[in-house]
C-alpha cells in the first residue's frame, strides 16, 4: 500500500499483517505517519495505491453502509480521547450502543457499568470529560472503544503524556483486554519500553517504509544500527541529531 | 503584470472551489435530513442553543432599535406636523427591513460564531473522527440538526425582534414624546399588510437563517484544526454571514418590493 498527501509520499509500498488475537505494535519516530496508518485502516483515508483488507473485505471498496458495518466491529482509541464534550462519561460510553442497538435503557446501563468497571472508572460515570485527568480520559475512551464488543481495537499513542501510574494502568489494560475479550489490537506508539512489553509483533516505520519488523526479542537483539538507536533512544546515529545544515562555524561567521 | 494576473486567477479559482465544496457539503447534509426526523430531540437541543440562547440579545437589541426608530421618526415628522405617523414608520421599517436584517446580523454574530467554534473544536479534538469510527455519521448527528435548528430559529427570533421593537417604539412615542396611544396602535394596524410586510419579512428571515447556518457549519467543518485556524474560521463566519445578509437583503427587497 502507498499513500501520498499532495506531492509528499507518506508510505511507499508498505505491507503489514495484523494477526488475529495478537497485539501488533507500529512504532517509529514522530511524523512518520503512524496515525495516518490507523486512519487508512479505518477507512478515513484512501491509499493512493494498493489495498487494505480486513477479514477479507477491501476497506476502500466497501459502500458507505458496509464500511459503517465494518466500523461497528472496530474500536479506536484516539490520541486525544475524542470524547464528546457535551455529555458525561456514562453517556459517552452509551453513545455507540444507543446509536446502533435498540436495547432497553436498563440493559444499556448494565453494559456501560461493566465497560467502565473494566477500566476502573465505574465511580466516575457522572463526571464530564472536562473533569477527567488525561489518563482517566484515555480509559473512558478505551471503554467506549470496546462498547460494541469489537473484534479489533486500534490505539493511537495511548501512553503519550501519561504519568507513571496511568501509564502502568493503560499498559496492563491493553494487554488484559486483548486476552479477556479475544481482541486483535493495533498499538501505534513511540513509547518503546511500554509498547515492547505488551506487543506480540512490532513494525518499525521510518521515512515511509518498514525499516524493521519482528517480535520484541528479535528487535532487541537486532544488529541494525537504526533499530538499536530507536530502541535505546540514542540522540545521534543513523537518524542524525542535527537537521541538515551548513557547518556551524560557517553559519556563525555568516559565510 | 503576468504575476498579478496569476494571483488573481488563483484567487478566483479558490473562491469557486470553496463554493463548490460548500455546496457539496450542504448536499450531503440535506441527504441526511430524512433520517434525522426520527430523532427530533437532536433538533430541539440545537433549537435551544441557537434560538433560546440568542433570545436575550435579540430582545435587548430589538427594544433599543424600536426606541431609536421612534425617536428619529419623531424628530423628522414633527417638522411636518406628521408625528402621529411614527408607528407607521417604526412598524414598516421593522417588518420589512430592520427586523430580518438586524436579527440576521445578531444571529451571525452570536449563534453563527458559536456554531463555527463548536464544530471547529469538535474537529480539532477528533470528536468528528471519533464519531466516524463509531459508525455514526457526523453529517446527520452534528451538522444537520444545527442547520435545521438555525433555519427554524431565525424566523422566530425575527418575530420576537419585531414585536419588541414595536413595543420599544411605543414606549418612546406614547410615554416619551406624547403621541396618543390609540393613534399609535391603530395606525400600526392599519398600515401593515400581512403579506407584503410581515410575510415578506419572514421569508427574508428564513433565507438569512439558512445562509448563516450553512456558512457557520461549513466554516467549522472546514477549519484548520489549530487555535489560529479556529479563530480565522469564526471571523469568516461573522464577516461572510453579515455580508451575505446585507447582500441578500438588497436582492430580496428588489424582488419583493421593487421593479428591478
Amino acid at each position: 500500500m502507498s499513500f501520498s498527501r499532495g506531492s509528499r509520499e507518506i508510505f511507499k509500498n508498505i505491507s503489514l499483517d495484523i494477526q488475529r488475537g495478537k497485539v501488533t505494535a507500529i512504532m517509529g519516530p514522530s511524523g512518520t505517519g503512524k496515525t495516518t496508518l490507523l486512519k487508512l485502516i479505518g477507512g478515513q483515508l484512501k491509499p493512493s495505491q494498493g489495498s487494505i483488507q480486513i477479514d477479507g473485505n477491501n476497506v476502500h471498496q466497501l459502500s458507505r453502509k458496509d464500511l459503517y458495518q465494518l466500523r461497528k466491529r472496530m474500536g479506536m482509541l484516539f490520541q486525544s480521547g475524542a470524547l464528546l464534550t457535551d455529555i458525561n462519561v456514562f453517556d459517552n460510553i452509551a453513545y455507540p450502543i444507543r446509536e446502533h442497538t435498540e436495547l432497553d435503557e436498563n440493559l444499556i446501563r448494565s453494559l456501560v457499568l461493566m465497560k467502565l468497571n473494566a477500566v476502573g472508572l465505574r465511580g466516575a460515570r457522572e463526571l464530564m470529560p472536562s473533569e477527567l485527568s488525561g489518563g482517566m480520559a484515555r480509559r473512558v475512551a478505551m471503554a467506549r472503544a470496546i462498547a460494541l464488543d469489537p473484534v479489533m481495537v486500534m490505539y493511537d499513542e495511548p501512553f503519550t503524556g501519561q504519568d507513571p501510574i496511568s501509564m502502568g494502568v493503560l499498559v496492563n489494560l491493553i494487554r488484559s483486554m486483548n486476552q479477556s475479550l479475544h481482541l486483535s489490537s493495533v498499538v501505534v506508539s513511540h513509547d518503546v519500553p511500554e509498547t515492547m512489553s505488551i506487543s506480540d509483533y512490532i513494525y518499525l516505520i521510518s521515512g515511509g517504509s518498514i525499516v524493521a519488523q519482528g517480535t520484541p526479542d528479535e528487535l532487541k537483539n537486532s544488529s541494525d544500527p537504526w533499530v538499536q538507536q530507536f530502541i535505546a533512544g540514542q540522540p545521534d546515529g543513523p537518524v542524525p541529531f542535527h537537521y541538515t545544515a551548513s557547518p556551524l562555524m560557517q553559519d556563525l561567521l555568516g559565510e | 503584470m503576468l504575476d498579478r494576473l496569476q494571483v488573481l486567477g488563483q484567487r478566483v479559482i479558490s473562491v469557486f472551489s470553496r463554493l463548490g465544496q460548500a455546496t457539496l457539503f450542504l448536499y450531503q447534509i440535506i441527504l441526511t435530513i430524512p433520517g434525522l426526523l426520527s430523532r427530533p430531540s437532536l433538533i430541539i437541543k440545537q433549537l435551544y442553543s441557537t434560538g433560546v440562547q440568542t433570545l436575550l440579545i435579540i430582545v435587548v437589541a430589538g427594544c433599543f432599535v424600536g426606541m431609536v426608530l421612534a425617536l428619529q421618526a419623531y424628530y423628522v415628522l414633527v417638522d411636518f406636523g406628521a408625528e402621529d405617523s411614527i408607528s407607521q414608520m417604526v412598524v414598516l421599517t421593522l417588518m420589512r427591513e430592520l427586523g430580518p436584517v438586524m436579527t440576521g446580523l445578531l444571529f451571525a454574530g452570536r449563534a453563527g460564531s458559536a456554531l463555527t467554534a463548536e464544530i471547529g473544536l469538535m474537529k480539532s479534538t477528533e470528536q468528528l473522527s471519533g464519531m466516524e469510527m463509531m459508525a455514526v455519521d457526523p453529517m446527520q448527528r452534528v451538522m444537520a440538526p444545527r442547520v435545521l435548528a438555525g433555519f427554524l430559529a431565525m424566523p422566530m427570533l425575527t418575530a420576537v425582534f419585531m414585536a419588541v421593537g414595536v413595543l420599544g417604539g411605543y414606549l418612546v412615542a406614547v410615554h416619551g414624546v406624547g403621541i396618543f396611544e390609540g393613534v399609535y396602535w391603530s395606525l400600526a394596524q392599519l398600515k401593515v399588510d400581512f403579506y407584503t410586510d410581515l410575510m415578506n419579512g419572514m421569508v427574508k428571515s428564513l433565507v438569512f437563517g439558512f445562509v448563516i447556518v450553512w456558512i457557520a457549519v461549513f466554516e467549522g467543518y472546514d477549519s484548520v484544526p489549530t487555535s489560529e485556524g479556529l479563530g480565522q474560521a469564526t471571523t469568516r463566519t461573522v464577516v461572510h454571514g453579515s455580508l451575505a445578509v446585507l447582500g441578500l437583503d438588497f436582492l430580496l427587497t428588489a424582488i419583493m418590493f421593487g421593479d428591478i
